[in-house]
């Protein structure tokens, strides 16, 4: 595999690096939600620089939360690479023991997941980038109904995403930002509603 | 308008007598555990492209990708066998082959790429790359993607009813979340989703469609890059299963005709069971 589809610090200008202040704080509500709705141990946030045609991490949440934001790779690789292109949520286990990400993601956090729930960010016939839950909790693991939920979620964020995009023209921030986090929280409350007790999110 | 078939004929049967149409047909095995190992039945995986060599896929004959002219408009090329890092950027066409192979393990497998680098959600490469694979007359094309994109909607369907009347079986999944995508919705294709039974060889017919087949893609070991496999879970991987029995279907009655097959695969559907004759319902 070339240096180029490994992790490379991000340079680009394209629209997927220009989170204003309440994207960033809509986007890191949106990663720390979803960690805790599978007791994760890291949720991340992608966004598709169509430009650029790369993934961009734009917020994460536990391992990986200092490192891995602005970092970008090519879309359209790994497993959110299909996430991305093919529109569909995707679950994967056992990947620690293949060495999955050993070349790419984890080479640059030192952390290594063992396994991963990914969604698109669909908004409408547009996906925007991908949501990703790192380690779940042992239940969450390849199971349909979670990974229902965790596509639901990812719908409603992209759906918030898009609310701020759309008005950041015609709306103050403190306005986009209280409506979009509105959006996002009043979801979390259902979903955390009745979940199990997180513990531990395995090896 | 005088549009006619292939075969000359047209809105209704003239200028021929019933005995110009003579048939030689097959009739399916009943007993799936009798059918081939799909041998001589040549099974396409549109998707992201196959790893070649990997020890789950075993040999591709053909590789081949969408790529753009100097005009924009796109093409299908065979690219050659792609080693690891180039033949598929995401696994999931790898997945699939793999699962072909285990299915119907003598199947000769082909591989076109209309996912990946370079084609980030384009519609227009995935149709591409079907209407190329459903052109070149394969037995079986395993299509474990679909499209939201209304505007793709009529050229899927056609493309879905072109292969179903030239013997080429579409065998497509359904989305893993409840949204309205194709081609799998269509009667044309064998659509497919995933059950939750702990049982690898275990398919159900639905009796509620537009789904039509449940086949195991739960936590099921599947070829990923480099050689490797993970676990997953995804309408994806019931979709190959289902494929490959189909190829297994056609290695033992070549002359299978695609309603014949999704007919051989409801009848031995471990759900579905003969009742007596001239009963109805749940007799």
């Amino acid at each position: 595999m070339s240096q180029s589809h490994g992790l490379v610090p991000a340079t680009g200008v394209g629209p997927a690096t220009r989170a204003g202040s309440a994207e960033r704080d809509l986007l890191q509500s949106v990663v720390e939600t979803a960690r805790a709705i599978f007791g994760a141990a890291a949720s991340s946030l992608l966004l598709h620089d169509e430009d650029a045609d790369e993934l961009v991490f734009q917020a994460v949440a536990g391992e990986g939360e200092e490192s891995l934001v602005g970092s970008r790779f090519p879309a359209g690789r790994g497993l959110a690479g299909w996430v991305l292109v093919s529109g569909e949520p995707m679950v994967a286990d056992d990947l620690r023991n293949q060495g999955m990400f050993a070349r790419d993601v984890a080479q640059s956090t030192g952390y290594v997941p063992d396994a991963l729930m990914a969604a698109p960010l669909a908004h409408r016939d547009r996906v925007l980038g991908v949501l990703e839950v790192l380690d779940p909790v042992e239940q969450s693991r390849s199971s349909l109904s979670e990974l229902d939920l965790l596509a639901l979620f990812a719908r409603q964020a992209a759906a918030a995403l898009a609310v701020v995009a759309e008005r950041r023209g015609d709306a103050t921030p403190s306005a986009v930002q209280a409506r979009s986090l509105e959006l996002v929280t009043a979801l979390r409350d259902v979903l955390l509603d009745g979940m199990p007790p997180q513990g531990s999110h395995g090896s | 308008m005088t549009t006619g078939t292939a075969g000359g004929l047209t809105w209704s049967l003239r200028d021929r007598a019933p005995e110009d149409l003579a048939l030689l047909a097959d009739t399916p095995p009943a007993d799936p555990s009798a059918w081939s190992d799909g041998s001589g039945v040549r099974v396409c995986v549109v998707d992201t492209g196959v790893e070649c060599g990997h020890p789950s896929v075993g040999p591709v004959q053909g590789s081949y990708e969408v790529v753009p002219t100097a005009d924009g408009s796109l093409h299908v090329v065979d690219s050659g066998p792609l080693p690891d890092g180039t033949g598929d950027g995401c696994g999931h066409g790898t997945a699939c082959a793999g699962i072909v192979r285990r299915v119907a393990p003598g199947c000769d497998l082909y591989s076109v790429r209309v996912l990946g680098e370079g084609f980030t959600g384009s519609g227009d490469a995935l149709l591409t790359g079907l209407r190329w694979a459903v052109d070149q007359g394969f037995d079986v094309v395993n299509l474990s993607l679909s499209t939201t994109r209304p505007k793709f909607l009529e050229t899927l369907r056609s493309l879905a009813d072109q292969a179903f009347f030239t013997g080429t079986t579409l065998v497509a999944s359904a989305h893993n979340t409840p949204v309205e995508s194709f081609p799998w919705r269509f009667s044309s294709v064998i659509s497919v989703g995933t059950h939750r039974e702990d049982d690898s060889g275990l398919f159900l017919y639905n009796p509620a469609p537009p789904v039509e087949f449940f086949a195991p893609g739960q936590n099921v070991q599947v070829a990923w890059t480099g050689g490797r496999t993970i676990r997953t879970t995804g309408n994806s991987f019931a979709t190959p299963f289902i494929s490959g029995m189909c190829a297994r279907l056609l290695g033992s009655r070549p002359k299978l005709t695609p309603f014949q097959i999704k007919h051989a695969l409801y009848l031995s559907a471990a759900n579905v069971r003969i009742g007596a004759p001239g009963t109805r319902g749940e007799s």
